[in-house]
């Protein structure tokens, strides 16, 4: 800092504390309630300090689930989730970064046209085209299965932008040098593109993990099978009946449960995630 | 557009590489959106046995009603609540984060991981806190006299959706907001406590006026995502109601076609929204080149 | 080991832009040639159509005997080095090295051991399991020869090598470049925008100027009698000085300049053969006042100003003459000196 103001530095950490607080309070709250007894949530304020029911909660949870409201065990959700994130993270970076390599390394003739394809993608988010996509998902006869759920999320144009960007500013004389070398173009893709373009690869990989776990309009769509229920639908279906029966603990003990393994891809990978989530929507 | 200085000659590899995402983009995108233009333009009778060509009469009848005009004012306020208060909530923990050198990193961590919360989440985390019957919140606006059931009061419903979806934007807006500051030349701050500018001047003078690219960026980012990335909130939460007070326009092309089955006025909802995506696109592009020029 | 015959070489790019406008040139076998000229001026293009990364429009491309116009880079046994050295930089320096043998399946134990031997050569031995990240500009720019080496090509090209290299170790490594070819032999075609690098590198050099060939020849030849005023003002430091003629007639001695063919208009001179002492030969006298006095070390140069002209003239002398900014001096020039140019086609006169 330019200067010293003790006041200012003060109220700055004042501020972030606050702000820290305020951003992981109903976070707190939703775990504290995982905690407690259903009978705590009948009438009275929410409890604010942890309860004792959090082995009882959770094993109930994570083991048989909720049969009364139709929920599947959360491990199965769980599991359907991954699949899912995995499946939409791989595919997304997989196919981008072929298409970004045939767009910058080739000449060819419908390249321009390859290019706005892709491009229009952008404008083509699942929320306007819900119901024709919907019917050819259902005419593909892929509803209720992971193809289903994960495919028409997979094309990319930010992935492919991004690739296209980074492959850019890659030294000419790399290729040009593995020419006289020798390697082809599928040889410099796997020996040398794919290596120096590692970073980006996985920077866009937790991006799109995030990106998969968090869907739920389309799951919501085309799972109607409780098998293929991922959690973040899964909750949804426990909200709908917690309104007669008010288990907020096992709601909320299914809720924590979602949020741990993204917010620990953040966490854990948090440079990484940065550099995704800056460079993508440039 | 731009290849590289020399190129392969493979005649037909680059379509082989393109072939995936051609693919998935033809069948899951253009031909899907192709066909919501097409029966944009239909009228299917009662028990789907006769298609007719209608022209505009879908659109005509669309912008007629008076609760889409209503999901289109609602958006529009929506829109402009969560831009406005996570963008000014996030600028004013990343001006923060941005003056604690030491332990930037550690605030950093603890305010960007509401972006891995999935939006039906958020809703839910905030619905629960705003519980009419247990929640805590509803219990201390008592305190003050305010009678809080986002289920009866739309306005109540609305300022639920929109902290919900504030709160799980802020970790965005904060990191591009901190990405700017950073970027800020730290002579030009220098120079300007030398001027002898007070740092609350040198913020609205200085440091302002150079974000307001990344402002500008995030105003777009922040809009599209509360048009469309906000129905999870919106069926977690007050699944459009009390009486049509929160329905977006998204939350109405779903309820309208998935629900209502009313294919016809869904798919010209479905056009318009289309439309507007494209605006904000063009709007973003064109804004993205200006500043890559500058 | 071969030679390269360019015939009428051209390269047009879209919007029929010419960067390369015919270019006929022999290089024997294990000949050094430079090309050498001002930025855009094709020496690049011309390299690269070489090498097999630009296609060639029109002309004829020989390695050996050999028609390469239409053979992949790694088919024209040819190994290249580039300007920024483009090493792979997630690879060691050993797998750098052998990674264009393994392309083209050699055995382990031969790679082992040509990549062992180029090592030794280039002084990289300590190097090779490092990336290179981890080495200085200089060690990067060997590693960047040791990948061309370690193929035994029948030529090599250079693109530049030395120019991202600082001042000192540019000299050193074109001292090391020069030995390592003389010793290996290799034909060699190296490209650069530096008349001192190519003076002191080439067994010829090829001065190009808007892809075309202003003139080839031995570093020498095309110093003593350069063919076109570009040649001139471009090699050669400070630059050659061009007088009009019609200055210079005025000066007293035009009988001297009587003998000088017809179409001259222009008369270049050296900054070196301006002297401050009359010679023993037959000789010029011009008087000029002296505006900046640069003193270098073993040499000084003298920028001064003709008199009765506008003209801004360089001259070099050796160690530091007993002269004052102001005054006006008298310069001698001999007869031989002076090199007459035509200005309207540019060219040399006699």
């Amino acid at each position: 800092m330019v200067e010293n103001r003790p006041l200012l530095t003060f109220l700055t950490h004042l501020i972030l504390i606050l702000g820290v607080l305020v951003v992981a309070f109903p976070v707190y709250v939703a775990f504290i309630a995982s905690t407690h007894e259903p009978g705590e949530f009948v009438r009275g304020v929410m409890p604010l300090l942890p309860g004792d029911n959090f082995w009882a909660t959770y094993s109930q949870m994570l083991g048989d689930g909720w049969q009364v409201a139709g929920a599947p065990p959360v491990w199965l959700m769980l599991g359907n989730s991954t699949i899912m994130a995995l499946t939409i993270a791989i595919g997304k970076v997989a196919i981008s970064i072929l298409s970004a390599f045939a767009i910058v390394y080739f000449r060819f003739r419908f390249r321009l046209l390859a290019f706005w394809i892709i491009f229009i993608t952008l404008m083509l988010p699942v929320e306007v085209r819900i119901i024709p996509t919907y019917a050819v998902v259902a005419d593909l006869g892929m509803l209720n299965s992971y193809a289903g759920l994960t495919l028409p999320l997979i094309a990319s144009a930010t992935a492919t932008f991004l690739f296209r960007q980074f492959f850019m500013t890659v030294p000419e004389e790399l290729m040009e040098a593995s020419r006289v070398d020798g390697a082809g173009p599928m040889k410099f893709f796997k020996d040398i593109l794919l290596p120096v373009s590692i970073t980006n690869i996985a920077a866009l990989f937790v991006i799109m993990f995030i990106y998969g776990w968090v869907q739920y309009l389309w799951p919501l769509l085309v799972t109607t099978d409780e098998d293929f229920y991922t959690i973040v639908l899964g909750i949804k279906r426990l909200m709908a009946s917690s309104d007669r029966v008010p288990a907020w603990n096992l709601v909320m003990a299914t809720v924590t449960l979602a949020m741990v393994p993204p917010v620990l891809v953040v966490l854990l990978m948090q440079k990484l995630f940065v550099k995704g989530l800056t460079e993508t929507e440039k | 557009m731009q290849t590289k200085r020399s190129t392969y000659q493979n005649r037909w590899l680059p379509y082989l590489l393109l072939a995936p995402q051609l693919a998935i983009t033809l069948v899951f995108f253009i031909w899907p959106a192709s066909q919501a233009v097409k029966s944009s333009f239909e009228r299917t009778d009662a028990f789907g046995f006769n298609t007719s060509f209608v022209g505009l009469a879908n659109y005509a009848r669309v912008l007629a009603d008076p609760s889409y005009l209503n999901a289109l004012g609602r958006t529009a306020i929506f829109a402009i609540s969560v831009t406005a208060l996570s963008m000014s909530l996030a600028l004013l923990l990343a001006v923060c984060v941005n003056r604690v050198l030491k332990s930037a990193r550690f605030y950093t961590t603890l305010l960007v991981w509401p972006y891995a919360v999935a939006p039906v989440v958020a809703g839910v985390l905030w619905w629960f806190l705003f519980n009419p019957t247990i929640g805590l919140l509803p219990h201390i606006l008592d305190w003050f006299g305010i009678h809080w059931n986002h289920r009866v009061s739309g306005t109540q419903a609305m300022i639920l959706i929109t902290i919900a979806a504030a709160w799980k934007q802020i970790s965005y807006n904060f990191l591009f907001f901190l990405a700017g500051l950073q970027s800020v030349p730290h002579s030009l701050i220098e120079a300007a406590a030398i001027d002898g500018a007070t740092p609350f001047k040198r913020f609205w003078t200085i440091v302002f006026p150079l974000l307001s690219p990344t402002t500008f960026f995030l105003m777009i980012i922040n809009i599209n995502y509360v048009m469309f990335d906000t129905f999870g909130v919106i069926d977690a939460t007050t699944a459009g109601g009390p009486g049509q007070a929160t329905m977006t326009l998204v939350y109405k092309v779903y309820t309208d076609g998935v629900a209502g089955l009313n294919i016809g006025s869904s798919s010209a909802q479905s056009v318009i929204l289309m439309a507007i995506v494209i605006l904000l696109t063009f709007i973003q592009f064109r804004y993205v080149e200006r500043r890559v020029n500058y | 080991m071969a030679s390269i015959t360019l015939e009428g070489l051209k390269k047009t790019y879209a919007g029929n832009v010419q960067a390369v406008k015919g270019i006929d040139l022999a290089i024997e076998d294990g000949e050094f040639v430079v090309l050498v000229g001002p930025s855009g001026c094709g020496k690049s293009t011309l390299l690269r159509m070489v090498a097999g990364l630009e296609t060639i429009s029109e002309g004829t491309l020989k390695i050996g005997e050999r028609v390469v116009n239409g053979l992949e880079p790694a088919d024209r046994d040819i190994a290249m080095v580039f300007q920024n050295y483009a090493l792979y930089p997630h690879m060691t320096v050993y797998n750098n090295l052998a990674y264009g043998l393994k392309n083209r399946g050699f055995k382990k134990p031969e790679i082992e051991a040509r990549v062992r031997n180029a090592a030794k050569m280039l002084e990289i031995e300590e190097f090779l399991i490092r990336k290179p990240r981890q080495l200085s500009g200089g060690q990067r720019q060997r590693v960047a020869m040791g990948r061309a080496l370690v193929r035994e090509p029948a030529a090599f090209l250079f693109d530049e090598p030395l120019s991202n290299l600082d001042a000192k170790l540019r000299v050193q490594m074109r001292v090391e470049i020069r030995k390592l070819q003389r010793r290996l032999k290799t034909t060699s075609l190296y490209v650069t925008h530096d008349q001192l690098e190519a003076m002191t590198l080439g067994d010829r050099l090829v001065v190009l100027n808007a892809g075309q060939i202003e003139q080839v020849g031995t570093p020498m030849e095309i110093y003593a009698r350069p063919a076109s005023m570009f040649v001139a003002s471009f090699i050669g430091s400070p630059s050659m000085n061009m007088v009009p003629l019609a200055y210079l007639k005025t000066q007293g001695q035009s009988t001297l300049l009587d003998d000088l063919p017809p179409d001259t208009d222009t008369v270049g001179i050296r900054p070196d053969d301006l002297r401050l002492t009359p010679p023993e030969a037959i000789h010029l006298t011009v008087e000029a006042t002296l505006e900046l006095y640069e003193a270098a070390g073993a040499e000084s140069h003298l920028y001064v100003q003709l008199i009765g002209s506008k003209q801004p003239t360089v001259i070099r002398v050796s160690g530091q003459p007993p002269v004052k900014e102001g005054e006006t001096l008298r310069f001698y020039v001999t007869r031989q000196a002076l090199h007459p140019f035509d200005s309207a086609s540019g060219k040399r006169t006699d």
